[in-house]
């Protein structure tokens, strides 16, 4: 049988869902896809705003049951006090299991990135952290908000991305995927990280936020906040030692495009103070949403290396 | 990637996000051989169109590695890996985003190298349309003609024939025209419908978002203006429904839904749906979501149904259209794509997932194999990394499915090492090989009888026996009278006479009759000198009795051998209870 293209058209405008609710059903599938095949699966809870759709998205998958898997937050010590306070109500109020991790020993030894440099920090208090968690909470799979669109790298990488008992991704052996069949398959002590956001671009996350009215941290909304600017970013200081020498803090209007820890995440220049703003804002981006992340841009492919090891 | 704001303004923020939220959703794959310019021309399509971000640029700029004798290497915006820019090839898809005032687009830019076809066959597996690049130096290659057949198989409704570098060529129209004679001639050969050919140079950006002003012959769409206006086909997934079951969920014991994504049909309160493998029947009781009861479920919405009644439906069985339902089979054919570097082997068990639905299953039989230079079908005994073959299946349970062609979810299935845990292959169901008639639709209950292909057990409660090889050593005579003799007792019995068999023809052949029940005399004047060892054969033929009759001290009277005969096969009889 072959189709006119009238029949076409009106075959495909008689039942169609939107770019975003398409995204939404395949998010819905993957997650209760994981949750089906794995014993111990995690959600990586990171607070910000693709955990915040994810997170909804999982809500959505098991509804009218309570999500099936608990929540782990990797809390390197260095996350904005905003994110925190928002995390402990948020998690209380929709009733999610959080898990907190910390990698109490290095934090204890002082670890940070003004010494150790960002590669090394990021390698003790997020991918030790988390591969310890994992391990501890004998967790075979583990949600991850990441998305494509964000960063070369994770432009490469599959849905299910396997991990070997090192946590370790082999980015030039990874399984073939495809259509929507996919393969679970793992033995002892290796893991699947799973991407359920892996199709969304940040304008579909922003505007699911919208649509959805999901609450997010208020760090992402522009307000008068006390900054310094340290070799080109905007730096926000919530404590007189927080400065170095020689820095004086100012007002400015300003919010965070992404969010990460304090030391390595810049604040914006920006007025947007509604979700709709923030929208109508990133039409006029010149610049990627990570630029404002030191880590990504230690060196060529360092975000790679990262997730070779471990990293999210 | 940079969004890009609709050219013309709109006033309001809502109808911006309208506009936004209602765009046409198109997936696009590249394909075609190793450094055919694949990645320069997604990285050329997406900087002409603005949406490259400006330190996403810089750093490709800054890099330092750059093939492309230009100061940007346009490459450097797919190709993101390190072993990738280190080696200046693709090894895996990379997914880009971007859209323009008109459409939206997921663009997969795959590897051409052969050694990754299974990544190719990744990228293209969700595509909507493929982009095949030809090098207008270099011509149809053969991996060109593998991408080819892999989008084909995968249907993939548009092809695009981008012929590339034709800066190389001083833009000659005459070399256009022959690579578009060639690629036409393929994709007919292939049974592709839609397709279009561009000449364009990636590197230059000739004819991919701005036109050629050195291609005056040329008078067709550039390759955006193209993906922008190529009308979508809808999914194959036709009208009837198919909701498999990924989760069942049961928060208290009020509540009982199954979890899924619908994958064909439409289903409403109220739809008669039949459970498969139960055969139970029941009508769908309200359509759950988060955001309040829906009045209908169509592909590809993730949904939860509750049901009239307690049925047994867990994971990994589907509900279905009674009037409308799938194949229901163990064996079935379909084409294969091969990734492991280890071979498929002919009666080794693979994993398969179908769907949500985990089998074991075996390969029988491989029909015919492609050859990649002629598209002649050859026969092969195995499966080599990249084969593409026509291959029988045999899974430990019956799956539900329909023609890849019908339905790309029920239709597709994918192939896991249970060892290394590896997924070698890839399949797209053609047919089931029981073969059965079109199913008769009167009542649920009819069908569901009408749709079971008729098994050896239907046909031994039929018979009222066991099958039976029965060896009869040089006495021909014996075996015509005990045919008839079995006969006429109420046993279905077949007498064959080995010399009378083609040699090599006596295994299938036995096969056969075993698989329908029958009672097998073989009479043979050289049973033994053959060096068959007939218990062996009994066993691995799945005979369910085996009568050698040579060790059985018969009398020499002809009729007194049958009686006794008679009195050995009681056992065969099945009772009646
Ligand atoms: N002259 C010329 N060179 C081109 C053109 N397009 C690509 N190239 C060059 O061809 C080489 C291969 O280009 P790629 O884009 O990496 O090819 P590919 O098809 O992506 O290769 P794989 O992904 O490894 O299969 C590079 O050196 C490009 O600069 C073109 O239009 N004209
Ligand atoms: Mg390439």
């Amino acid at each position: 049988m072959t189709l006119s293209d009238e029949d076409i058209v009106n075959q495909a405008a008689r039942r169609r869902l939107n770019q975003l609710k398409s995204l939404e059903a395949e998010s819905i599938y993957i997650l209760r896809e994981a949750a089906a095949e794995f014993t111990r699966p995690v959600m990586l809870y990171s607070i910000g705003k693709d955990s915040s759709v994810m997170l909804r998205l999982a809500q959505k998958a098991f509804f009218p049951g309570k999500i099936p898997f608990p929540l782990l937050h990797i809390d390197t010590g260095y996350k904005f006090p905003e994110m925190i306070a928002f995390r402990d109500s948020y998690t209380r109020e929709i009733g999610a299991n959080l898990i907190v991790h910390q990698n109490r020993e290095a934090l204890e030894q002082g670890a940070n990135p003004f010494v150790l440099g960002t590669q090394k920090c990021c390698g003790l208090l997020k991918t030790k952290a988390l591969l310890d968690a994992l391990a501890e909470g004998g967790f075979d799979a583990a949600f991850g908000g990441a998305r494509r669109d964000e960063e070369k790298s994770r432009a490469k990488e599959r849905i299910y991305s396997f991990r070997d008992s090192l946590g370790q991704w082999d980015p030039k052996n990874q399984r073939p995927e495809l259509w929507n069949i996919f393969n679970s398959r793992i033995n002892k002590g290796e893991s699947i990280r799973v991407f359920p956001l892996s199709n969304w671009t940040e304008l579909d996350v922003w505007l699911y936020i919208h649509t959805e009215q999901i609450p997010i941290v208020p760090l992402y909304f522009a307000r008068e906040r006390s900054v310094v600017l340290r070799s080109g970013s905007i730096v926000l200081i919530h404590s007189e030692d927080e400065l170095r020498r020689g820095e004086r803090p100012q007002l400015l209007q300003c919010r965070m495009r992404s969010l990460g820890c304090v030391p390595c995440t810049g604040a914006i220049r920006s007025q947007a103070d509604t979700v709709p703003q923030i929208i109508e804002e990133m039409f006029s981006f010149r610049r990627s949403e990570r630029e404002n992340r030191v880590i990504d841009h230690d060196e060529e492919g360092s975000m790679e290396l990262k997730k070779r090891e471990g990293y999210f | 990637m940079a969004p890009v704001a609709p050219s013309d303004r709109h006033d309001g923020l809502t109808s911006l996000l309208e506009h936004h939220l209602n765009k046409d959703l198109l997936r696009l794959t590249t394909a075609g051989s190793v450094d055919d310019g694949k990645s320069t021309l997604i990285g050329r399509l997406l900087h002409d169109s603005k949406a490259v971000y400006e330190d996403q640029l810089a750093s490709v700029r800054s890099s330092r590695f750059n093939r492309s004798g230009g100061p940007i290497d346009f490459a450097l915006l797919t190709d993101g890996l390190r072993a990738e820019r280190e080696q200046g090839i693709t090894i895996d898809v990379a997914y880009r985003y971007f859209e323009t005032p008109l459409r939206k687009f997921i663009i997969a830019d795959t590897p051409g190298h052969e050694q990754y076809t299974r990544n190719m066959a990744t990228g293209a597996s969700t595509a909507d349309l493929a982009v095949i690049l030809v090098d207008a130096t270099r011509g149809l290659l053969s991996q060109t003609r593998r991408h080819g057949y892999i989008a084909s198989l995968l249907g993939i409704p548009n092809v695009v024939a981008a012929i590339n570098k034709m800066d190389l060529l001083e833009y000659q129209e005459d070399v256009f025209l022959n690579l578009q004679g060639e690629f036409l001639a393929l994709a007919r050969q292939l049974g592709i419908e839609s397709v279009v050919c561009i000449p364009i140079s990636a590197l230059a950006g000739d004819n991919v978002v701005n036109r050629a002003d050195r291609m005056p012959w040329y008078e067709g769409s550039t390759l955006l203006e193209h993906l922008e206006t190529v009308p979508l086909r809808p999914d194959a997934n036709d009208d009837a429904v198919r909701f498999p079951v990924q989760y069942v969920l049961r928060p208290d014991a009020n509540f009982r839904g199954f979890a899924g994504q619908v994958a064909g049909g439409t289903i409403r309160p109220g739809s008669a749906v039949l459970a498969l493998p139960s055969r139970q029947q029941s009508r769908v009781r309200s359509i759950v979501t988060y955001d309040g009861a829906e009045p209908e479920a169509f592909c590809p919405m993730s949904v939860t149904l509750t049901l009239e009644d307690e049925i047994d439906l867990s994971r990994g069985d589907i509900l279905v259209s009674p009037e409308n339902p799938p194949r229901i089979s163990r064996n079935f054919e379909a084409m294969v794509v091969w990734f492991h570097s280890e071979p498929l082997v002919l009666g080794r068990s693979y994993l398969i997932k179908h769907n949500v639905r985990a089998a074991r299953a075996k390969a029988t039989n491989i029909r015919f194999r492609v050859n990649m230079q002629t598209l002649e079908q050859e026969p092969a005994r195995e499966l080599k990394m990249n084969d593409i073959a026509s291959v029988e299946f045999e899974a430990a349970n019956p799956l539900f499915f329909d023609p890849y062609t019908r339905n790309r979810a029920t239709g597709s299935l994918i192939l896991i090492d249970p060892l290394s845990n590896a997924t070698v292959g890839a399949a797209m169901i053609e047919t089931d090989l029981a073969a059965i008639a079109e199913p008769l639709t009167e009542t649920a209950i009819g069908w569901a009888h009408w749709q079971m292909p008729v098994t050896l057990e239907d046909r031994q409660e039929r018979h009222g026996h066991a099958s039976a090889l029965v060896l009869v050593q040089d006495r021909p005579r014996l075996s015509v009278y005990l045919e008839r003799a079995l006969f006429a007792q109420g046993f279905e019995v077949l007498h064959i006479s080995a010399a009378a068999i083609p040699a090599g023809h006596l295994r299938s052949i036995l096969k056969l009759s075993r698989s329908i029940g029958l009672i097998v005399v073989l009479s043979s004047e050289s049973v033994r000198q053959q060096g068959i060892e007939w218990e062996a054969v009994a066993a691995e033929e799945r005979f369910e009795f085996l009568f050698d009759l040579a060790k059985q001290d018969l009398p020499q009277d002809d009729g007194e051998a049958v009686a006794a005969v008679l009195s050995l096969v009681g056992p065969l009889r099945r009772s009646n209870e």
